[in-house]
């Protein structure tokens, strides 16, 4: 029989292969090579961590007590596993986009990073996997108790001791060898993948050996089978249903598969072969399970434990070498877990616990060198992986190490189960809020201790003999195996039962009543619709020349110059030969800034993590982004709103410019044009008076017709200096009307007598008295005085043979007209624009009008509320006055 | 999905695989079914279920063949979508989006 001492040195020596297998890997994988090394085959049997020391002994010892119902703890994870459409993709895609490291991360990250969710999670999870660990340590104890030729006790106390030890160093020095962003281990899962294939060939090579070698071949097997003690169906259908339930949890839950199956995933693709390999690993690993208890069953003497017939059975019947292989193989069960367990479980503890309070501290808040922070990580998973084996060996001696190993596995899944509500109502409901999952967790966290844990220390353990019979003081539907009063139920149907329904009724009432916050919405919408939002499936692309990707990003925000002095001074500041510097967590730091003068503190945050470390942006960045863009296109639109008033005025100032010169111009025309006309009779009165003063020798006739010349000169003046007076007067529009009624006939004859009287050109002037009698209200002075000027206009530039003209009153709607038609040759077409203007003079002066007159009419028409304007397409001289009918009605 | 509409052939594709989908995603509730039907089994001690008990051998031979069956279900149907992308398959509805992920 072996030593133990050769045992301890097989052991070692296993463990120094791993650990050499483990270092070629990750260095294969640092140098690019070994794409086999992320095969789906080597992540189904990383998933392979799955079975532990439980499946390897304690399936035997389970079926030999309880028949097939250790098959349910397979069964779970592969309905789990051929359901990967629904939700193991779901979870990987999540994982990976989201950039989770534990399972305590996820449930953080969907319910709006709440950092005291993670802390729950954590240390549940830790209390959860401390039996498990128990459970490795105990099986290794037993194993090596076997090989013992003494003190069994003694062996069994050392052997775990030395076990918890050796398997901390263990897994310290695989777990916490490197600082891996993204926390991936190659060199861990190739271990692992070589040890899931060493655990079941050793377990197929005893069942081998069980079945043909002992039994006699597969139908005598399959006779002793319905011959032995479990040889009928004989299975608690709430005991079977409730642990499915709970493996299928497990396979999610349990923080060293989360760490597997989901942050150590390559390629979402490698779920399509392992969702059938996986269940194949199960099946092959449980397959002879039944053959070995029964023939154990048979063979081995009543009483040995059945938890070690797969060591027991081939060392009775000589079989050394088997035996040998058995061991290593259990060993390697148990050494996977532990690893595995204890690295997920201390990337928890040092995330999520000594990390926040680490940097809330002053000393943290001091650490800028990433160095600092490294060993700090780094230590504080070390201490935590001591922490998790001591309270595993800790367990291990106050649950006695008595137990049977599933018993205490069932423990284990049990409390991690009560995260399942939680993460499958984040994944697939929207309204899963954070209070909701915190409520839920500490239900089911609580009454799992209360039902499960503490009474699985025994009598007098943890809890008190009486308070297991009676309740707590004396509370009867308080006790933890009869809770509510209802007994008689298998004590982990009992505690799953409650704690699971209790927590999921929880988690969904506290849902529903309360509101997330607007990060927690916006990661429930992410986690919930994660197909929408994420892309394919994609390997791992390691992050290469990230320095080139940062040039690109910089050069396009900077400016190439700037960036390329930038990269130049950085690299030079690194010490490096080339252009491009080490993407270091300084340069990273002053390339951020740098950009962050140009586009945003968030957006440049954002943009430096796409690219290196290619985190995902989080929602916060995003939120952030957001706010900075918002201030910028409110600035933008006040911006614009300014200079859309800014154009505005200039373009009112031009108007009002351009006026202005117009009317400077119009003045200096008009004040030149009354110069010119002042100065003509000023120059004929100064020449006559001249005359009248200095020649002496004038005749009494002359006199008489140079004082007449002087006197008509005088006249002219005076009348225009009146018409220039009342021109300015109606212009500035202080002229008062005199309105008064009348009628149209009456204002026209004494136009007529006025404008006619005393002259000597006969013109006939045909009129139709019915037409004008309608009575109007205006000043009727004024409107004489325009039909006095149209008149003698009329008079004065006919130039037919016999003037005639006509005046035609008419009412067109609203409005009375009247037109004054003669029968000349009318105004010149290109004259006719002008003729209203001042001083505007069609025919030299010929009748000695200063032009004022038709301006002056057409003030006097504008101030009356009506018009005058010229008629095009007659073939005299034709002006037309248009009067309100208002004032023609109001007469009436 | 313009080369939906021009070909009926891949019209058919897509139905076949929407239907093979539809098919994975039952595969666990076939299983559940199944699994749970040892439960209906007579027990030995039963006044209530009279039969004879059922013997271990039939129950090993019935559970691993299921298991067995459901693992073979399983690999057709991951050999049948290997060429899929995930996303088409999801949401035909709607091309997938970037967002920044890994």
């Amino acid at each position: 029989m072996a030593s133990l001492n050769t045992l301890v040195a097989i052991c070692l020596g296993y463990v120094a292969l791993l650990f050499v297998v483990a270092a070629l890997a990750e260095r294969a994988a640092a140098m690019g090579r070994g794409q086999w090394l992320r095969s789906p085959l080597i992540y189904t049997l990383s998933l392979s961590v799955y079975c532990t020391g439980w499946t390897f002994y304690g399936a035997v010892g389970y079926a030999a007590r309880s028949g097939l119902e250790y098959v349910t703890i397979y069964i779970g994870p592969t309905l789990v596993m051929i359901g990967w459409w629904w939700g193991l993709r779901k979870l990987v895609r999540i994982g990976r986009s989201q950039r989770v490291t534990s399972i305590a991360d996820l449930l953080s990250s969907r319910y709006g990073k709440s950092n005291l969710l993670a802390i729950g999670v954590t240390i549940l999870c830790v209390m959860s996997v401390t039996p498990y660990i128990a459970l490795q340590l105990q099986s290794i104890a037993l194993s090596m108790s076997v090989f013992a030729e003494g003190d069994v006790a003694r062996t069994k106390a050392v052997s775990a001791f030395w076990a918890a030890i050796g398997l901390g160093v263990f897994a310290i020095l695989f777990g916490t060898r490197n600082l891996d962003a993204n926390e991936r281990h190659h060199g861990v899962v190739i271990a692992i993948a070589l040890e899931a294939v060493v655990k079941l060939l050793a377990l197929l090579a005893v069942g081998i050996f069980v079945v043909w070698g002992l039994a006699g071949g597969i139908s005598d097997t399959l006779a002793r089978i319905d011959a032995s003690e479990i040889g009928q169906w004989e299975v608690d259908g709430g005991r079977w249903t409730a642990i499915t339930l709970l493996a299928a949890a497990a396979i999610i839950c349990l923080p060293r598969m989360f760490q597997v199956m989901v942050v150590e995933n390559e390629d979402e693709r490698h779920l399509r072969v392992a969702a059938w390999a996986f269940p194949l690993y199960l099946l092959l690993i449980s397959l002879f399970v039944i053959p070995i208890a029964v023939v154990g069953l048979d063979l081995m003497p009543a009483g040995s434990n059945p938890d070690l017939f797969v060591l027991s059975l081939p060392l009775s019947q000589g079989n050394e070498g088997l035996a040998m292989l058995a061991f290593i193989g259990g060993f390697s069960s148990a050494t996977s877990m532990v690893i595995v367990a204890a690295m997920a479980l201390s990337i928890m503890v040092s995330n999520h616990l000594v990390m926040p309070i680490y940097l809330s501290t002053k000393v943290g808040r001091g650490a800028s060198i990433s160095g600092d922070v490294r060993n700090v990580v780094l230590i504080s998973r070390r201490v935590a992986i001591v922490v998790i084996l001591m309270l595993g060996y800790f367990y291990y001696r106050l649950s006695g190490g008595g137990a049977a190993l599933a018993a205490i596995g069932l423990i284990a899944f049990a409390g991690i189960a009560q995260i399942l509500p939680a993460l499958v109502g984040g994944l697939f409901w929207r309204g899963a809020t954070r209070a909701g999952a915190l409520t839920g967790l500490s239900i089911g966290f609580a009454l799992w201790i209360y039902t499960l844990l503490l009474p699985g220390f025994g009598a007098d353990g943890a809890l008190a003999a009486s308070v297991m019979t009676d309740g707590p003081f004396g509370i009867g539907w308080l006790r933890p195996y009869g809770l509510f009063g209802i007994t008689g139920l298998d004590p982990i149907v009992h505690s799953a039962l409650w704690s699971l329904s209790l927590n999921t009724a929880a988690f969904i009432a506290v849902s529903m009543m309360t509101f997330p916050n607007p990060v927690e919405r916006l990661q429930g919408a992410q986690f919930v619709n994660v197909f929408d939002h994420s892309m394919g499936p994609r390997g791992w692309t390691g992050s290469v020349a990230q320095s080139e990707d940062l040039m690109i990003m910089a050069q396009r925000i900077l400016g190439p110059e700037e960036a390329r002095a930038l990269f130049q001074r950085e690299a030079a500041k690194q010490g490096a030969r080339g252009q491009l510097p080490e993407p270091t967590p300084s340069f990273v730091d002053t390339l951020e800034r740098e950009l962050s003068g140009s586009v945003g503190t968030a957006t440049a945050h954002a943009m430096v993590g796409q690219i290196v470390g290619g985190s995902a942006v989080s929602v916060q960045d995003l939120m952030a982004v957001a706010d900075e863009s918002a201030q910028m296109l409110e600035y933008s639109s006040q911006l614009e709103t300014k200079s859309a008033e800014l154009t505005r005025t200039a373009a009112k100032l031009r108007e009002a410019n351009e006026k202005l010169t117009q009317i400077s111009l119009q003045k200096d025309a008009f004040l030149s044009q009354v110069s010119h006309e002042l100065r003509t009779p000023m120059t004929s009165i100064r020449a006559f008076s001249e005359i009248l003063r200095d020649e002496a020798g004038l005749s009494g006739d002359e006199k008489e017709r140079y004082a007449g010349v002087i006197h008509d000169e005088a006249l002219r003046l005076t009348r225009l200096l009146d018409d220039l007076l009342d021109l300015s007067v109606l212009e500035s529009g202080q002229v008062s009307l005199n309105t008064r009624g009348g009628t149209l006939g009456h204002v026209l004859d004494r136009a007529l007598s006025a404008a006619l009287a005393g002259s000597s050109d006969r013109i006939t002037v045909h009129r139709r008295a019915e037409d004008e009698g309608i009575a109007i209200r205006s000043d009727l002075d004024r409107l004489a005085q325009v039909f006095i000027n149209l008149i003698s206009n009329a008079r004065k530039y006919c130039d037919a043979p016999q003037p005639e003209l006509t005046i035609r009153v008419r009412a067109l709607g609203d409005r009375l007209t009247v037109d004054f038609l003669d029968n000349g040759s009318g105004v010149p077409r290109d004259a006719r624009a002008l003729v209203f203007e001042k001083f505007a003079r069609v025919s030299g002066d010929k009748a000695g009008g200063a032009g004022l007159g038709l301006a002056i009419c057409r003030e006097i028409m504008e101030r009356l509320g009506g018009d005058i304007l010229y008629l095009d397409g007659h073939s005299g001289g034709a002006f037309r006055v248009i009067l309100p009918m208002e004032g023609a009605m109001a007469a009436q | 999905m313009s080369a939906r509409r021009t070909s009926v052939f891949l019209e058919r594709e897509t139905y076949r695989r929407r239907r093979i989908m539809d098919a994975a995603r039952l595969l666990p509730i076939l299983g559940v079914a199944l699994f749970a039907i040892p439960l209906l089994w007579p027990k030995p001690g039963d006044p209530a279920t009279a039969g004879d008990p059922v013997p271990m051998s039939v129950a090993v031979l019935y559970i691993f063949g299921v298991w067995a069956g459901l693992i073979v279900l399983a690999c057709l149907f991951g050999l049948k979508s290997r060429g899929w992308g995930p996303d088409r398959a999801s949401s035909a509805q709607s091309p997938p989006k970037r967002d920044g992920g890994g």
